[in-house]
């Protein structure tokens, strides 16, 4: 399988007022292309921080992000990313926010700009298959936060990005409107071949969905453990109950309670060593 | 027997027929009033000042000299119209708030959306006009009338130097509430800088910028007052400061009151354009 995404001893530093904070110690990973990956862990860890340096928005101050090979040097349109909320754009319709991608300069040469009509064909097809063709003429302060984020993710989908990069997508959502939403990812990536990064704080949402669950500890951030998931690629909604499933839950979410615990041990450590 | 025809509506008869809501209270916390309510308090609020302005004029507990009654301002009013040439008073005054805010506001909309979207052209103007706008824009009359002369440029230069510093630090802030996910969604779309500023934060602040606009339009014309009453020999400001010296207080009332109603009716129609531009912020 060829390599989407390379990271390569990626550390992140954040200057605070108490000093210096090492947020990811010489992080590296590697997902394979059309890979579904989700990352997991504490708060802390720096899970959305790696996310956003994939995603070029911010820089590594040490390591680099190789892309298809190439090193990134800023955001690019072979990655778009879903933010948890706030980031369609409220004065355009849910019609025109899908577009709005491609009235940049950007993306005036790809494949999609060249075939008269294409944008638009494409633009009704993702809005259909997230299920909102009936709204497409509706401002975002219309919709529901689930409808939302389902165009916030036609959106990213419709100049067809190699990679989409989810920073807790689904945070914001109520229970069962999320898992509509968890189906509704695993249908689009199942049509649209794209590989995924979904950074989420939800153990069950990581399983369901990734191939690989990536359990990242806080405190440095490091990554800790990467299990497979031992599930058929096509999920439903029964695995949920499935044993390998709840067993796998019961074991990220012990871990991760373990490196907190480990975090906590090295601070309080270092705390005495400082009284002494 | 005044039940039943209540029993007749109703679409099941086994079910008890629906009381009447009782009358909803005025008076909880934060709580809401139908459009008939909201409009009968405002009445009694512009009312009552005018019932008890009418009152101590009838009863002459105040020399009229010092304060004409409702009627008396009215028909002062009518003869300005007619005989004292307000038109030329109003057109003039509207000319020079529209000259200094538009001036101020073609140069302060571009700075600040520098301003609120580049941290170093914030560190650059950001201090410095924080330091300038805490000068009351009174305080430059002199200034400016020794710069521009006692003619039209020195107000609208006093406007200007009234809203201009202020429109500055309130568009950057405008701008600066625009969530940061809409700028990072339009980078992750491939936007450059430049597209960014104008296809995303520009109409992202637009509804905050109009309503910035609507505040400072009114303190340009407390400043076009303050210029006019200094300096100046036409105008409604240099209306109400001759009737001062002519005791004629009718034609101060009547003075205040045009003022006040230019400020409303002004208001009003910015709030009509805001909804008018941005219908996706209207309530659904």
């Amino acid at each position: 399988m060829t390599k989407a995404i390379e990271i390569k001893n990626v550390v992140k530093v954040f200057e605070g007022k108490r000093g210096s904070n090492l947020v990811l110690d010489n992080v590296s990973l590697t997902i394979e292309a059309g890979t579904f990956l989700t990352i997991v862990g504490a708060s802390g860890c720096g899970k959305s921080t790696l996310l956003r340096i994939v995603a070029g928005l911010e820089s590594a101050d040490d390591g680099i992000v190789l892309i298809g090979g190439k090193p990134i040097t800023g955001p690019g349109v072979d990655r778009a990313m879903v933010f948890q909320d706030y980031s369609l754009f409220p004065w355009l319709t849910v019609k025109q926010n899908v577009l709005f991608s491609r009235r940049l300069v950007a993306n005036s040469h790809d494949n999609l700009a060249l075939e008269r009509g294409a944008e638009e064909a494409r633009a009704s097809r993702l809005i259909s298959l997230v299920g909102l063709a009936a709204s497409q003429d509706l401002y975002p302060s219309q919709l529901s936060g689930g409808m939302r984020q389902r165009i916030a993710i036609a959106r990213a989908l419709m100049s067809k990005p190699s990679i989409i990069l989810m920073d807790e997508p689904f945070g914001a959502l109520d229970a069962q409107t999320r898992e509509v939403m968890q189906d509704l990812v695993l249908d689009v990536v199942e049509q649209e071949g794209t590989t995924i990064m979904f950074v989420t704080h939800d153990v069950e949402e990581a399983i369901y969905l990734g191939k690989r669950v990536v359990l990242m500890s806080p405190h440095p951030g490091r990554i800790d453990t990467i299990y497979d998931v031992p599930l058929p690629d096509k999920r439903d909604g029964e695995m949920r109950v499935d044993p390998q499933f709840l067993k796998l839950k019961r074991t990220v979410m012990d871990r991760i309670r373990e490196t907190v615990g480990l975090s906590l041990d090295r601070s309080a450590s270092r705390s005495v060593e400082a009284g002494a | 027997m005044d039940a039943s025809p209540l029993k007749l509506e109703a679409p099941q008869a086994n079910k008890p027929a629906r009381k009447p809501p009782p009358a909803k209270r005025q008076w909880t916390l934060r709580g809401t009033l139908t459009k008939r309510q909201y409009a009968l308090y405002a009445f009694l609020g512009v009312a009552t000042p005018i019932v008890v302005w009418a009152f101590v004029n009838e009863a002459g507990i105040v020399p009229k000299m010092f304060m004409p009654g409702p009627i008396d301002v009215v028909n002062r009013f009518w003869s300005w119209i007619v005989n004292e040439g307000f038109a030329g008073d109003l057109a003039i005054s509207v000319q020079r708030v529209s000259l200094g805010f538009l001036a101020s506001l073609i140069i302060a909309l571009p700075l600040g959306l520098v301003a609120g979207t580049f941290k170093p052209a914030e560190a650059f103007l950001e201090p410095a006009m924080d330091f300038i706008r805490y000068m009351p824009a009174v305080a430059f009359v002199p200034l400016m009338m020794l710069w521009c002369g006692v003619g039209e440029n020195s107000k609208v230069a006093i406007i200007f130097v009234g809203t201009f510093f202020q429109m500055v630090l309130m568009f950057a802030d405008d701008v600066r509430k625009v969530p940061m996910q809409q700028i990072e969604a339009a980078q992750t779309m491939g936007g450059t800088r430049r597209e960014i500023v104008y296809k995303v934060i520009f109409p992202s602040a637009a509804p905050a910028m109009l309503t910035t606009c609507r505040i400072t339009l009114g303190w340009a014309w407390t400043y076009l007052v303050v210029a006019e009453i200094v300096a100046a020999n036409s105008g409604l400001g240099y209306a109400v400061l001759k009737a001062q010296r002519f005791l004629q207080t009718d034609k101060i009332f009547a003075g205040l009151i045009v003022i006040g109603c230019l400020g409303l009716i002004q208001d009003q129609l910015l709030r009509a354009l805001h909804h008018a531009l941005f219908p996706y912020l209207r309530r659904q």
